[in-house]
């Protein structure tokens, strides 16, 4: 079970990107992250794995308190938690096996990892994750071969390689077709739905995440807005999330033939990052 | 690892290998690669002759020798370092504005996609010439053309200059985006406004950085075209190395370090403002 | 917006009168440097020997040609040791540049205050002083010979390639790294499957680009004999052997050529 407390983010800059979100999660929840651009959700998950470092608060998997970890306890922590990034952060001039078999580098030793020596379980589980994706034929191809689904699916099976108690994903169809985000949020939920495993997905598609989520928590400018149910997602709750526009076609649909509306919910452009301004600047 | 629930249907895979693919594919490529790297640095490493016991013999002198550059001395020569690097100065910048000049028709005319079969390969051989020999050599011959002192200097730089600068422009110009250039061309203009608006301002940029990199280069290479009579600051550190005056070279050095650090750090200046 | 109003019409201009003052201005101040620059040049010059030169030449290039073919059979080993010098200092210069370059990478470095400056100082003084002055100091501490040559070649190169290497490192793509981090990696295995699969073709191309560089420069170490055909050619020309000079010009340039072709092919192969 993952549990935060009161978890705050100050970025070097001054931007509050996170103030003092709690929340908890029991095992086998798949739990969708919303809001608009900036509202802290990459953040939210970065902290988490504390790819990001917190400024204030705690979180804890399982009883156990990451935020008070350091050095080898972190990474034993961090190999507990599986993630899958926007844009795939493969390895790109890596073969799609060493990408997947990277999962496994909080396992094994540096020079074993170095000279591509995994055990030979690691192999044999990597092959059956590869089935599972449905890439079995492109093991030895390089990840900047794949098309964008096809490098989603390992970023997937990288993840899930790690044994992970948790998953953490963020914006997994962020630079996917409507038809490919579909089949990555279900493949992910499947997999999910198959260990019982818990995840955080951060996702600013509002269909999709009514489509497949467990439960809705809305983020706005640092802050929990909602946290319900998908059906709990009304007009009034969108607007207090995303701001005043006409939300009839999102709310009215979820489930499968949503597709049809998939252009007027693309009409809300995005912002500029907000958490991507403050690192650049 | 064994508390998850594993996915169906894996059986079969059990216990298949597997190895990174090879960085060559081909087997005999492979090993007739491996085999020749082998074989050269064996035959290379047989043939070098180091005198180990000269080598062994010259680090108690090479320490007295370094000793003998501390502390740099700046006061005792510096009339000297400071006419030398005047000197250089002067050639780097002459040197540089002069070569840049003739290497932009040289580049043009170095394109593939703008000149002329002929042209190309004659402007070809003008980068070839001057890029195959090192500044030193060709300051050799240009001392016994034009005599002692910085006027040879400012020829060895010019055309070493040629080389380097027109052979990058010419990439650079091969590379640029074909669109805006046949866009240009179907307004009907003449071949000089051609260049003017459509190869120009995709070009600018890197021509700039790239005379900013050239000066940089030349400020070096004159401090070694003095060695063979080429004038500069060259001159005067060979000077100081020919009195066994260490503390004076060290200083030079030191004065050669610190100004090609100023130039980098105004180039990159310069490059940001341009951008 | 540079339009301006003359007689209730607009005109169009490409700059705005200020900024175009201001170019003009710039081109002046360039051209009297220039030309003061060159006036001093001039002053120091002897110009009879210069305006001299074109009959100084054809007398050199009539001693010149023919060339004295049958040299090319002394020239065998030189150009051996000349391929070696570049070759091994190459080596040597990446085996120490390599981790100068992390050290003094902005997002590798491990500590920005201390010994990032000291990488840089490292790149920048190596870069600085030219092999052939690195070549002087060397034959005088470990005594005339190539190997003087190859730690000249060596020396000289490690700034290159380190600064090169480590804006290349700079530029990679940071949401690779945080991947690699996010699996719980260690830090060797972060840079070992994060970083460097990103910067090996720059790595290689960087290293094959300075071999290439390496084979002209060692070309001139003889003459302050740090061994290569530099010394066949200092020799040649001390005796006044121009058809000697000739044949050895035409086997450098052979050699610049053909290992400038070999780099190519092996960046383009690599890319």
């Amino acid at each position: 079970m993952l549990r935060l407390e009161s978890l705050t983010k100050r970025y070097p800059t001054g931007d509050l990107a996170l103030k003092g979100v709690d929340l908890e999660m029991p095992k086998g929840q798949v739990l969708a992250l919303i809001g608009p651009s900036g509202a802290g959700k990459s953040t939210l998950v970065r902290c988490i794995n504390r790819l990001v470092e917190p400024s204030s608060g705690k979180v804890s998997l399982d009883g156990v308190e990451v935020t008070s970890l350091g050095g080898r306890a972190l990474r034993r922590m961090r190999r507990q938690m599986g993630m899958i990034f926007q844009e795939y952060a493969l390895v790109e001039r890596l073969t799609v096996m060493e990408n997947v078999l990277s999962g496994r580098l909080g396992y094994v030793g540096f020079w074993r990892s170095y000279f591509r020596r995994f055990p030979q379980s690691d192999i044999d589980e990597a092959f059956r994750l590869l089935a599972r994706v449905g890439l079995e034929h492109m093991v030895d191809k390089r990840a900047d071969e794949l098309s964008g689904g096809q490098r989603q699916r390992v970023g997937i099976a990288r993840a899930l390689i790690q044994d992970p108690r948790l998953l953490l994903v963020d914006e997994p169809t962020a630079s996917l077709d409507p038809k490919t985000s579909r089949q990555i949020m279900r493949l992910i939920c499947e997999l999910c739905g198959e260990r019982d495993l818990p995840a955080i997905i951060n996702i600013h598609d509002v269909l999709l995440a009514k489509m497949f989520a467990q439960r809705i928590v809305g983020l706005q400018l640092g802050e929990i807005v909602y946290d319900g149910s998908p059906q709990g997602l009304t007009d009034e709750v969108l607007t207090q999330i995303y701001g005043e526009e006409d939300w009839s076609a999102t709310v009215g649909k979820g489930g499968e033939e949503g597709e049809a509306e998939e252009s007027a919910e693309h009409h809300d452009l995005p912002e500029p990052d907000r958490d991507r301004l403050a690192g650049m600047t | 690892m064994a508390s998850a629930p594993r996915v169906s249907g894996g059986a079969s895979l059990a216990g298949r290998r597997w190895r990174p693919p090879p960085l060559i594919k081909r087997r005999w490529l492979r090993w007739t690669l491996g085999l020749g790297v082998a074989l050269y640095l064996a035959a290379a490493f047989g043939t070098i002759e180091v005198n180990w016991s000269r080598v062994y013999d010259g680090l108690p002198r090479g320490q007295a020798f370094l000793a003998a550059f501390f502390p740099p001395d700046f006061t005792s020569r510096w009339e000297e370092i400071l006419e030398g690097i005047n000197e250089s100065l002067w050639m780097t910048v002459a040197s540089t504005v002069v070569g840049i000049a003739i290497s932009v028709p040289v580049g043009l005319g170095a394109a593939r996609n703008i000149a002329p079969a002929p042209v190309y390969y004659f402007c070809r051989s003008i980068i070839a010439v001057s890029r195959s020999f090192q500044e030193v050599l060709l300051a050799i011959f240009f001392v016994k053309l034009f005599g002692f002192g910085p006027f040879a200097g400012f020829v060895t730089l010019s055309f070493a200059t040629i080389g380097f600068f027109a052979k990058l422009l010419a990439e650079d110009i091969e590379d640029m985006d074909p669109t805006q250039a046949e866009a240009v061309r179907a307004t009907g203009a003449g071949w000089f406004q051609w260049l003017n608006y459509a190869v120009q301002p995709q070009v600018l940029p890197r021509f700039i950085g790239l005379s900013l990199y050239r000066f940089d280069i030349n400020f070096r290479e004159s401090a070694v075209v003095g060695i063979v009579g080429g004038g500069g600051i060259g001159a005067t550190l060979n000077t100081a190395f020919e009195r066994y005056e260490f503390d004076s070279a060290a200083a030079i050095l030191l004065v050669i370090i610190a100004i090609v650090m100023a130039i980098e750090y105004l180039s990159g200046y310069v490059r940001k403002w341009v951008q | 917006m540079p339009v301006r109003e003359e007689a209730g019409l607009k005109v169009w201009q490409r700059r705005e009168r200020g900024r175009q003052l201001a170019i003009w201005a710039g081109w002046l101040i360039g051209v009297t440097i220039f030309l003061y620059c060159f006036q001093l040049i001039s002053d120091k010059t002897i110009w009879f020997f210069v305006l001299d030169a074109g009959t100084q030449a054809g007398d050199l290039g009539s001693r010149m040609f023919p060339p004295q073919w049958s040299y090319v059979d002394q020239l065998w080993v030189p150009l051996w040791d000349t391929l070696n010098i570049a070759t091994i200092g190459t080596a040597i210069a990446i085996v120490i540049a390599v981790p100068v370059a992390f050290l003094a990478a902005r997002n590798t470095t491990p500590s920005v205050l201390f010994l990032r400056p000291i990488a840089l100082f490292i790149i920048v003084a190596s870069r600085s002083i030219n092999s052939l002055i690195w070549a002087l100091l060397l034959v005088a501490i470990v005594g005339p010979g190539e190997f003087a040559g190859i730690i000249a070649i060596g020396f000289r190169s490690i700034g290159f390639v380190a600064k090169l290497l480590y804006e290349a490192i700079e530029e990679i793509d940071p949401a690779q790294v945080e991947a690699v981090t996010a699996t719980g990696a260690a830090k060797p295995q972060v840079l070992a499957y994060g970083i460097f699969p990103q910067i090996a073709p720059a790595f290689a191309g960087i290293s094959v680009f300075r071999w290439d560089i390496n084979i002209r420069e060692s070309t001139i170490l003889g003459l302050v004999g740090a061994g290569g055909i530099g010394i066949q050619l200092n020799a040649s020309v001390m005796e006044l052997a121009w058809s000697k000079v000739s044949v050895i010009l035409i086997a450098i340039l052979l050699t610049v050529v053909v290992s400038e072709w070999v780099s190519a092919r092996i960046r383009h192969a690599i890319i």
